[in-house]
C-alpha cells in the first residue's frame, strides 16, 4: 500500500531534482521554464497526496489552481522569451543586463 | 503489493525522466523528458485516486503547456553549446542544494510531529465513489469565486501573451479598412467627355 511517506519522499526528491536543474541550467531562459514546471508538479504531488490521506478534496482543488497559474506563467514567460530572442538573438540570461543600474 | 510496485516503477520513471530534464544537452530532449515526467505523474496520481487530475494533467500539460514549449523550441535557433558554458562550474552548488533540500524535506516527512503518521495507508474510497463528482461539488459551491478569478487569470494570461508576441512587420501588405470604406465612386472612375475620333 502507498503511504504518504511514499508520495512525500517522492515529492522531495523531483523538487530537489529540478532545484539542481535551475543551478545547472542557469543560461538558459527555456531550461530554466522547465524546471519551473517541474518545481510545481513537486509541489502539487504534495496537494494531491494530502487531499488523499486526510480525505479532504480541498487539496486536489488546490491543484486545479496551481495547473491554471502554472499555465499562465509558462504562456507569457514563452511569449517574453519570443520577444527576448527577436531583441536580442540569444535567450542566455548573462546576456541580460540592460537593467543594472 | 501490487500497487506497491507499480508505485515503484512509475517513481524510478518519474526520476530519470526528470534528471534527464535537467541534463539533456538538447532542450528538445529536455521538453520530452518533460513530458515523460508529466505522464508518470498522471499514473502516479491515478494510483492514488484522483483521477480527474490525472486526466487533467495530461490533457492541460502533455496537450497544451508542452506543445508551446516544443514550438518555442522549435522557432528559436538557439545555439545550444553557447548555453552549455559553466555546466560544471556550478554544478557542485546544485548538488549541494540538492542534498540539503532533499535532506531537509525527508526530515519533515519522518518527524511525527505534525499529527500525522505518515506511515499508514489511506483507506481505501468505496467503489461507487466519484473523484471527479467529488471535486466539481467542492469547485462550484465552495470555492466558485476562486474560480472566477482564475478564469480571470486565464484570459489576461492570453491577451498578455497576444499582446507582447504581436509586432508590426516592416513591408506586411495589409489592407485598411477605413480607407476602403470612405472610397468614393469620383475617386475610382473619372468620366472624360471627348469627341468620337475617326479610326485611322
Amino acid at each position: 500500500m502507498i503511504t504518504l511517506a511514499h508520495m512525500l519522499t517522492l515529492s522531495a526528491l523531483l523538487f530537489a531534482l529540478s532545484v539542481a536543474g535551475i543551478f545547472i541550467n542557469r543560461k538558459n531562459v527555456l531550461l530554466l521554464l522547465m524546471c519551473i514546471e517541474l518545481l510545481l508538479l513537486a509541489a502539487n504531488f504534495n496537494f494531491v497526496a494530502f487531499a488523499r490521506y486526510l480525505g479532504q478534496i480541498d487539496g486536489q482543488v488546490f491543484v486545479f489552481f496551481i495547473l491554471t497559474v502554472a499555465a499562465a506563467e509558462s504562456a507569457i514567460g514563452l511569449a517574453i522569451l519570443v520577444v527576448l530572442f527577436r531583441e536580442r538573438k540569444s535567450i542566455n540570461v548573462e546576456e541580460l543586463n540592460q537593467l543594472r543600474g | 503489493m501490487f500497487v506497491l510496485t507499480l508505485y515503484y516503477i512509475f517513481a524510478a520513471i518519474l526520476l530519470a525522466a526528470g534528471l534527464g530534464v535537467i541534463t539533456a544537452r538538447n532542450p528538445v530532449h529536455s521538453a520530452l523528458s518533460l513530458v515523460v515526467c508529466f505522464v508518470t505523474s498522471a499514473a502516479l496520481w491515478l494510483l492514488i485516486e484522483a483521477e480527474f487530475l490525472a486526466i487533467v494533467l495530461v490533457l492541460v500539460y502533455v496537450g497544451a503547456v508542452m506543445v508551446l514549449f516544443l514550438f518555442v523550441v522549435m522557432m528559436l535557433d538557439i545555439n545550444v553549446e553557447k548555453l552549455r558554458g559553466g555546466f560544471t562550474r556550478y554544478a557542485w552548488l546544485g548538488c549541494v542544494t540538492t542534498a540539503l533540500v532533499i535532506g531537509e524535506l525527508v526530515g519533515v516527512i519522518y518527524a511525527r510531529r505534525l499529527g500525522i503518521d505518515a506511515t499508514r495507508g489511506a483507506a481505501p474510497t468505496p467503489a461507487d465513489y466519484s473523484n471527479t463528482a467529488d471535486l466539481g461539488v467542492a469547485l462550484f459551491t465552495r470555492y466558485a469565486y476562486p474560480i472566477e478569478i482564475a478564469a480571470m487569470l486565464l484570459l489576461v494570461a492570453i491577451v498578455a501573451a497576444i499582446a507582447l508576441t504581436m509586432r508590426k512587420r516592416a513591408g506586411l501588405k495589409v489592407q485598411d479598412i477605413d480607407a476602403q470604406v470612405a472610397v468614393r465612386a469620383r475617386d475610382r472612375v473619372r468620366v472624360v467627355k471627348m469627341n468620337a475620333v475617326r479610326k485611322s
